[in-house]
């Protein structure tokens, strides 16, 4: 909300510069966003006289003005505005000003006349977006003046971001109550006498939801004044609280609203037919709204009807048809109280957001109805005159808010507060607050005034009398607590590690958006459907991920596209798969990407291309962290996103899967544009997590004896199964076991390979005999020969 | 020629030939051929017996102190070549130490998580346990159970994405706390982090972002408590003594409600773009569990007092390296990330 500081000050005078003043809001929970200059800076405009107005001799829509400019200077001006007329007081540029938009003010010619400043509309000052003719200033203006002045030179517009609980300082009248409260100063409240009734014209109001409208007041005013204007004192008003002029009935209607917080609409009155009924939409009923936009109400919103059907979208907006305009001669004033949820839900439902509608669905003082009606038709009267008929109130109290009264204890204060507020104290702050209390043995039973919506518990009152005494009295305690030990344990390795041991091998951590293109997640993942967002911020991020390959693919290519050769990133976040019952797993995944050479660029090292092995060694080294390798066993599969021969699981000693890894396909890779292959690995972190505890074993004394053999194998055995053969045949003898070589060519038949592998052999117990040990190989060799096809490799 | 003279120009010749020798060969053949078994030298002792025994000791010192001469001297020689040798090969050896060292480079965690990981190690440290929660939510944890009914205003401020289904992405970290009350009886001193959204794009909003929830009730936790804790981590976060202000606001899980500004560490107070010229910083938003969201857990709020906070990690991270736009985060350039090692 944005509001006139000099406004505010005429109801709570203080002398409090106006940044302490903004502070004080601020500090009190009304957060003040900014404090803005209400005028212009604008040197050498002042208020000028036009005393006649003559037509140009050489353009027929331009005239000679002499305009009075103060201190006995006259001036001759051109101007083409069409409301240029001898009477008019109008701000005048001199010769040297600087209008806003850079526009300098220099003597000149035209049309062969001379023109000695210029006459100006208020778009010409920067007060509007759009002007017809030229700003009017009232005749009372004095000639000669500084623009800035009239404009307010000393105002401000604060500017404030209040939360959705204080619809009551939506207003003047909240805002300096709220002060009042806080420095303990009077207010000062313009009189509201109530109108005498002139006319009798009358229209009936029938209230058909009253739980939705438990208030409605309306009164007719006749014969006012069409070609009234609205003086220059209330636009400027309206100007600096960002309202713009409209009509003069219409801009009452927001003055009042600015004022006290009530919304009030106004309907012309000769396009109203019979009476006004509050009641829920029906089915199929259409209303062209203020803004032109015709639309079918939901079925249930609350309505302002007359006799021909909807007129208005109650607290919300008005409709076209009876909307208040340039012919009207009399008008039907509503001020009414709208139960806040059935605003808010409608409101929201519609995509409409109207000041109206803020208060309303904040809460408006359900008191407050009569009072602003009268104050609207007090300023309706002055300014374009007119007949007030009868108010017509409806009302069902007991459908009205009630404030029940809440009981605050002085103990409970201390103990949420943590420091004791004097009780002396606290009933001053509860009366300046105007809530009515009754004194009990342990404090006060409170009774909140009707404009509190926000006040129905102990708490509520306790942030009161915090607020009000001010935060920053409040002084910080260390808290004392029980000791406790949070969650630790060693069974699962912290997330933490993984990364750093990723970060440590040259990876990037990234994060991704969690929802990505379902194109681009159904090229990677066809097996899932994934979870789609129904109003996703765009049609590419619309797709909860089932894995975080898209997101991470992304990434890599914005890389690429910007000149980098090598990427290497991961990411340690959730894949979201849906459940068959409507429920939805999220599986928390460490993924990660690689494109370009195994290495950095570095001298003495060639720029070998990183492969699959590369990978695999990362992923071999994440496993690390939770077990010895031979717990993990690694298999071929066939993956939609994976090259058909370069894709990989790993599974753990239970055969539970733990992830999969691999080189992108190809014909991906080339949909994607890579130039490059890329290698992927995703694991699935709550089995990836999981350790096995290690249990200590015996170290030999006893030397160990190392033999190497390699064997010849056909090209589809592959090296697992001869290690486990080995490692089968060997039994316990084998201490370890590695292999140091595949080979294939000169030497090897062709549709054949060679692996080469280390034995080393120990006994726990005592020192191994050279002719075990020849036996124990010989039938190594002779088994992966039956079983395998393998033969020794001389 | 005497004895005396023999020596003296076998000495010469041979310490001449040392002085010669270009290797530590040749210095070994020249040990050898005056000083081995059958050297020149060996020799003349073994001559001695032909002289009168009166002269016989003094000759045979004369060789002694002659044979120990040159022994010096051709290990002093060999020495001197050997050392020479070595420094031939160190210089050969000698490398260009300014070259780069060679392996792999170091990565980086993401600038978001090496601030979680502090703010975790911190509230640790406090004693806080670490939970964890659901991104896809249901409305009564994510708004419900917060004392957030449908139509409220305050629903307004949370853009929601939603699922057909009915659930939604979680748009605060809040609703962990409710899943940890429902698990968990006081004293309780937990935080939790993670991804939450908000159906929002623009320079100062992306649709995803990371906040960290923090809850701690107990019987005798108090808004001094809470001002206490929040300005501990901010000045430990930000490592220097910071102005915090706590301004009294509104979320509908807390009464009372404070959003928490510190004095702007970028101009230091005095006024910058940072700041919208204010001087301070909007950081986090805290406050004392709503007695509602404690009774829609099952806690005796008459007994037990809490406070919740929750504060955004990008906010927090921008303004602890000065990054200056919120969409770096998850455009993952590598020209971004790498600066966070």
């Amino acid at each position: 909300m944005k509001i006139s500081e000099q406004w505010l000050r005429e109801w709570i005078p203080t002398r409090m510069p106006s940044d302490v003043l903004a502070e004080r809001l601020t500090m009190a929970g009304l957060a003040v966003d900014a404090l803005l200059p209400v005028a212009p800076e604008l040197e050498q405009v002042v208020v000028g006289e036009i005393i006649s107005a003559e037509p140009h001799p050489a353009a027929d829509r331009l005239r000679v003005c002499t305009v009075r400019v103060g201190k006995g200077r006259t001036l001759s001006i051109v101007c083409g505005a069409s409301n240029a007329v001898a009477g008019l007081k109008a701000p005048v540029a001199l010769p040297g000003a600087e209008l806003p938009g850079g526009i300098r003010i220099e003597r000149s010619e035209i049309r062969g006349i001379a023109s000695q400043g210029m006459l100006c509309s208020a778009k010409d000052l920067g007060l509007a977006e759009a002007a017809e003719g030229l700003m009017e200033l009232d005749p009372g203006t004095r000639t000669g003046a500084a623009l800035s002045e009239i404009l307010g030179r000393d105002d401000h517009q604060i500017e404030l971001d209040l939360t959705p609980n204080r619809g009551d300082c939506l207003s003047v009248a909240g805002l300096a109550r709220e002060l009042a409260a806080l420095t303990g100063a009077t207010l000062h409240a313009p009189p509201v006498k109530p109108a005498k009734a002139h006319s009798r014209r009358q229209i009936k109001v029938t209230i058909h939801a009253r739980q939705d409208c438990p208030r409605y007041l309306g009164r007719a005013i006749e014969g006012i004044d069409a070609a009234a204007t609205t003086p220059l004192w209330m636009r400027e008003r309206l100007r600096r609280s960002g309202v713009r002029s409209i009509h003069p009935v219409v801009d009452v209607t927001n003055y009042v609203m600015l004022e006290l917080g009530q919304p009030l609409h106004a309907f012309d009155l000769d396009r109203l037919s019979g009476a006004i009924t509050v009641r829920h939409a029906h089915e199929h009923e259409t209303l062209t709204l203020l803004d032109g936009n015709r639309m079918e109400v939901p079925a249930g919103t609350l309505l302002i009807a007359d006799d021909n059907g909807p007129c208005a979208l109650a607290g919300i907006m008005g409709g076209q048809d009876s909307a208040v305009g340039a012919a009207t001669h009399g008008v039907f004033l509503e001020s009414a109280y709208f139960r806040p949820e059935a605003i808010a839900s409608r409101a929201r439902q519609m995509g409409l957001h109207t000041d109206s509608s803020h208060r309303f669905e904040r809460g408006v003082d359900p008191q407050l109805q009569a009072r602003a009606l009268e104050r609207a038709t007090q300023l309706i009267l002055s300014l374009a005159g007119g007949r007030a008929g009868p108010v017509a109130e409806k009302t069902s109290s007991r459908h009205l808010p009630e404030r029940a009264p809440v009981r605050l204890r002085t103990q409970r204060v201390t103990r949420l507060l943590g420091a004791p507020v004097p009780p002396q104290q606290i009933a001053v702050i509860l009366k300046r607050l105007g809530m009515k209390t009754v004194k009990l043995a342990d404090g006060w039973r409170v009774t909140p005034p009707s404009w509190r919506f926000d006040i129905a518990l102990e708490c509520d009152l306790i942030e009161e009398v915090a607020r009000i005494t001010g935060y920053e009295k409040l002084a910080p305690r260390r808290p004392l607590a029980v000791l406790q030990a949070g969650t630790v344990t060693e069974k699962l390795v912290p997330a933490d590690r993984f990364r750093t041991m990723l970060v440590d091998r040259d990876y990037q951590e990234a994060i991704t958006y969690s929802f990505v293109d379902p194109a681009l997640q159904a090229l990677i993942d066809p097996a899932h459907r994934p979870m789609m967002l129904a109003n996703p911020i765009a049609s590419d991020m619309a797709a909860m991920r089932t894995s975080l390959w898209p997101g991470l693919l992304k990434a890599a290519i914005h890389n690429l596209n910007r000149q980098q050769e090598r990427v290497r990133l991961f990411e340690l976040g959730r894949r979201y798969l849906p459940g068959t019952d409507g429920t939805v797993q999220e599986h928390p995944s460490l993924a990660g990407i690689a494109v370009g050479n195994a290495l950095p660029e570095q001298w003495g090292v060639s720029g070998r291309a990183g492969d699959f092995f590369d990978v695999k060694g990362d992923v071999e080294a994440l496993l690390s962290t939770s077990g010895p390798r031979e717990r993990f066993r690694f298999r071929p599969i066939q993956h939609p996103a994976l090259h058909p021969g370069q894709a990989a699981e790993v599974t753990d000693a239970d055969g539970r899967q733990i992830g999969v890894f691999g080189g992108l396909h190809p014909s991906i890779q080339a949909e994607l544009g890579l130039e490059r292959p890329v290698f992927l690995f995703e694991l699935w972190l709550k089995v990836l997590e999981q350790v096995q505890i290690p249990v200590f074993g015996e170290i030999s004394r006893f030397p160990s004896i190392r033999r190497d053999i390699a064997v010849v194998v056909d090209e589809h055995i592959s090296a697992q199964s001869v290690l486990d053969c080995v490692a089968q045949v060997s039994g316990k003898l084998l201490a370890n076991l590695e292999l140091f070589d595949e080979y294939r060519g000169e030497g090897i038949d062709s549709g054949r390979k060679s692996l080469a592998m280390g034995l080393t052999l120990q006994d726990s117990s005592r020192t191994l005999k050279e002719g075990e040990v020849e036996t124990l190989m010989d039938q190594v060799v002779a088994v992966l020969a039956s079983r395998l096809g393998a033969r020794l490799r001389q | 020629m005497t004895v005396r003279e023999q020596l003296t120009q076998l000495l010469d010749e041979a310490r001449r030939a040392a002085a010669d020798a270009a290797d530590v060969s040749t210095v070994e053949q020249l040990r050898v051929r005056y000083l081995g078994k059958k050297g020149v030298l060996t020799e003349q002792l073994k001559r001695l017996g032909g002289l009168p025994p009166a002269e016989r000791p003094q000759a045979g010192q004369l060789v002694n102190e002659a044979k120990q001469s040159l022994q010096d001297e051709l290990n002093r020689r060999r020495q001197e070549l050997e050392s020479a040798q070595r420094d031939v090969q160190l210089a050969r050896e000698t490398v260009d130490v300014t070259l780069p060292g060679r392996g792999l480079r170091q990565g980086g965690v993401h600038p978001v998580t090496r601030t979680v990981q502090r703010l975790q190690t911190l509230f640790r440290h406090m004693g806080f346990d670490v939970a964890d929660g659901p991104e896809i939510e249901d409305e009564f944890h994510n708004f419900e159970a917060l004392n957030i009914p449908e139509n409220h205003p305050a629903r307004a401020m949370h853009d929601t994405f939603y699922f057909e289904s009915g659930l939604l992405l979680r748009t605060h970290t809040s609703p962990v706390q409710i899943r940890y009350m429902e698990q968990h009886r006081p004293p309780l001193r937990v935080i939790a982090q993670g991804r939450v959204y908000r159906c929002d794009s623009d320079v100062t909003h992306t649709p995803m972002f990371h906040q960290i929830e923090g809850l701690m009730v107990d019987e005798s936790v108090s808004f001094a408590d809470l001002k206490g804790v929040m300005g501990e981590f901010l000045e430990r976060f930000f490592e220097r003594s910071l102005k915090v202000r706590f301004r009294p606001s509104f979320f509908p899980f807390t009464e009372p409600s404070a959003e928490v500004d510190i004095e702007c560490v970028i101009c230091g107070g005095s006024g910058c773009r940072v700041c919208k010229q204010s001087g301070w910083l909007e950081v986090l938003g805290c406050g004392m569990v709503h007695p509602q969201v404690l009774r829609h857990v099952g806690i005796d709020s008459e007994r037990y007092t809490g406070f919740a906070f929750g504060l955004g990690v990008e906010r927090l991270t921008m303004l602890r390296y000065g990054v200056n736009d919120l969409r770096l985060f998850f455009e993952n350039d590598l020209r971004f990330l790498r600066q966070f090692r």
